[in-house]
């Protein structure tokens, strides 16, 4: 599948955006902190970037808004309307801190609830798309939540070093999610690798009773938007470094970085700066995991493609 | 709505696509395009037209494969292998995920008659009906930013103003080896689904439990070369010869 820049910053963004509120929404950073403030405020700006980024493929964006229409049987439906409403507990949550320096229980927590569900959302797009094997699975959205979740514990570990909560359980919180996102995103590509094809040259032709199929001649001796769109390919070797390159920034480096920090304690400007490299560190290697979730994936339609 | 039918449908429109009769001349891909570019909806773009990269949405294209049989050659005429032209569009699915995934309720399956249908002034362009389709039967349209795809040409096959033998999607009509046939395979005796028994039709990608409405035949067992060799006439015999001609041969002999 074609790895689009504006998706994989969207679904990027908004992971980390979604798993910062949630932290937030779960009282584990002081709400009257300046910090805190600061990580309300960068929430709800990664998860709007994020959204806004997401409708940079549409070819027509000006009709967006009838996406909110179809939550009945389609995950793209339903996931542009949970994004909307878990606006509000956010903005509440966010407005509390900012504005009164309180944290409200019921916001906070229907919001952490609501950030999870949209996730789940977003994951669901993917995993309910038969033609995708690869996404074909539960491990999709557990992936997806647990990847907002590390992100969100890894941000939230920025903040608490800034002075907006405590320095040992956040980070360590971070390190948890961490191991378990790219533990179960592990598990995630191994079935992608050891998947036999549900559908083949065979099965796509019917013609398999006769014998094996080949494809002899496609239908145009140039690209179309199937070949573009499902089509994309990344040369094996490549893939395996970007996995390792994946692995290493967003999960062994902040997970060091934040080991380290939360081993020798303490606030201030270095811990803050650590932390946010840390922080960095995971964005990129998650971008990284999220193109190749996508150039990863076949799509059953290259069967005709001969690919 | 994006919802399928509940019930289903009393018709189901669709095509009969025989592999063993087409020979991949690709007309009904262009008649398709001709049709559909001054019909229902926007034109059907293309990108670059007269350039080296060319490329645009096409509702029906024709692969071609080879079919080589368990210890086949693929050696010419002399192997078994075999070239099997394949056309390819919407089959109008029974359990269309490209449907159920939209967002915007621009996509639908019609209750009446079972034709999939984009209502190009919801669509957004967001692509995920052509991800969720197995068999690569959308395009987008990348002029207009709305996915284009086969209507069974709905405004010919109900369009009065047209000879009643025009009233067939227009790659039926033009198919010059009629390898194409258009009628409900809801009716068990409607001429398709007749056809569809005798030669024993078949889904394409069952295993994505699409139920696909348009059936394909497959194409015919075939003698090998080599088997048929010993029926031909050997040009050098005149054994049986009759009439005149043994007359000939007679005095040709005798010459």
């Amino acid at each position: 599948m074609h790895p689009a820049f504006s998706i994989i910053i969207f679904t990027t963004l908004s992971g980390l955006g979604y798993g910062l509120a949630g932290v937030l929404g779960l009282d584990l950073l002081d709400p009257a902190a300046t910090a805190t403030k600061c990580a309300h405020a960068l929430a709800l700006a990664l998860i709007s970037v994020g959204l806004l980024s997401s409708a940079g493929h549409l070819g027509n964006p000006q009709r967006a808004w009838r996406a909110f229409s179809q939550w009945r049987s389609s995950w793209l439906s339903r996931e542009g309307v949970m994004s909307i409403i878990t606006f509000v507990p956010l903005l509440v949550s966010a407005w509390a801190s900012i504005a009164e320096g309180r944290y409200l229980a019921l916001p906070g927590f229907l919001g952490a609830v609501l950030c999870a569900v949209t996730v789940y959302c977003t994951s669901m797009i993917y995993a309910s798309l038969k033609s995708v094997q690869a996404w074909h699975t539960p491990l999709t959205p557990v992936c997806y939540l647990l990847f907002a979740a590390a992100g969100g514990f890894v941000l939230a570990s920025v903040f608490a070093f800034a002075g907006g909560g405590n320095t040992r359980v956040l980070p360590l919180l971070a390190i948890v999610f961490l191991v378990a996102a790219w533990a179960t995103k592990l598990r995630w590509r191994k079935r992608m690798k050891d998947l036999v094809p549900l559908s083949t040259p065979e099965s796509a032709t019917g013609l398999g009773n006769i014998g094996r199929v080949r494809l002899f001649e496609r239908p145009h001796v140039t690209e179309n938007y199937l070949t573009r769109e499902m089509g994309f390919k990344v040369a094996r070797k490549h893939a395996e470094k970007l996995w390792r390159i994946a692995l290493v920034a967003g999960g062994v480096v902040p997970a060091v970085l934040l080991l380290a920090l939360a081993a020798l304690g303490g606030q201030g400007t270095l811990p803050v700066t650590i932390a946010s490299l840390a922080a960095l560190a995971h964005w990129a290697g998650v971008f990284v995991e999220r193109w190749l979730f996508f150039a990863e994936a076949r799509h059953s339609v290259m069967n005709y493609y001969g690919g | 709505m994006t919802s399928l039918p509940s019930l289903p449908t009393p018709k189901k429109l669709g095509l009969v696509i025989d592999l063993d009769t087409c020979v991949g001349c690709h007309a009904c891909v262009v008649s398709c395009k001709e049709w559909n570019t001054g019909g229902y909806g926007s034109a059907l773009s293309d990108q670059d037209p007269y350039g080296a990269d060319v490329s645009g949405a096409w509702l029906n294209r024709v692969h071609s494969f080879e079919v080589v049989p368990e210890g086949g050659e693929v050696v010419g005429e002399a192997g078994q292998a075999r070239i099997v032209h394949f056309p390819k569009s919407c089959l109008h699915c029974e359990d269309a995920p490209c449907v159920t995934v939209c967002p915007t309720g621009a996509s639908y399956k019609r209750s009446a008659d079972g034709i999939v249908l984009v209502d190009e002034d919801k669509c957004i362009g967001c692509g995920l009906c052509a991800w969720a389709c197995p068999y690569g039967a959308r395009e987008m349209d990348l002029a207009a930013g709305v996915m284009k795809k086969c209507t069974l040409c709905i405004d010919r096959i109900y369009n009065e103003t047209l000879e009643e033998v025009d009233r067939v999607p227009s790659c039926v009509r033009t198919c010059p080896a009629n390898a194409r046939h258009f009628g409900d395979l809801g009716d068990p005796n409607s001429a398709v689904s007749i056809l569809v028994a005798e030669r024993g039709g078949m889904d394409l990608m069952p295993e994505q439990g699409t139920k696909p409405v348009n059936k394909y035949l497959p194409p015919r067992p075939r003698k090998s070369l080599a088997e048929s060799a010993h029926t031909l006439p050997l040009a050098e015999n005149t054994e049986g010869a009759k009439g005149f001609f043994a007359w000939l041969d007679g005095m040709l002999d005798r010459i």
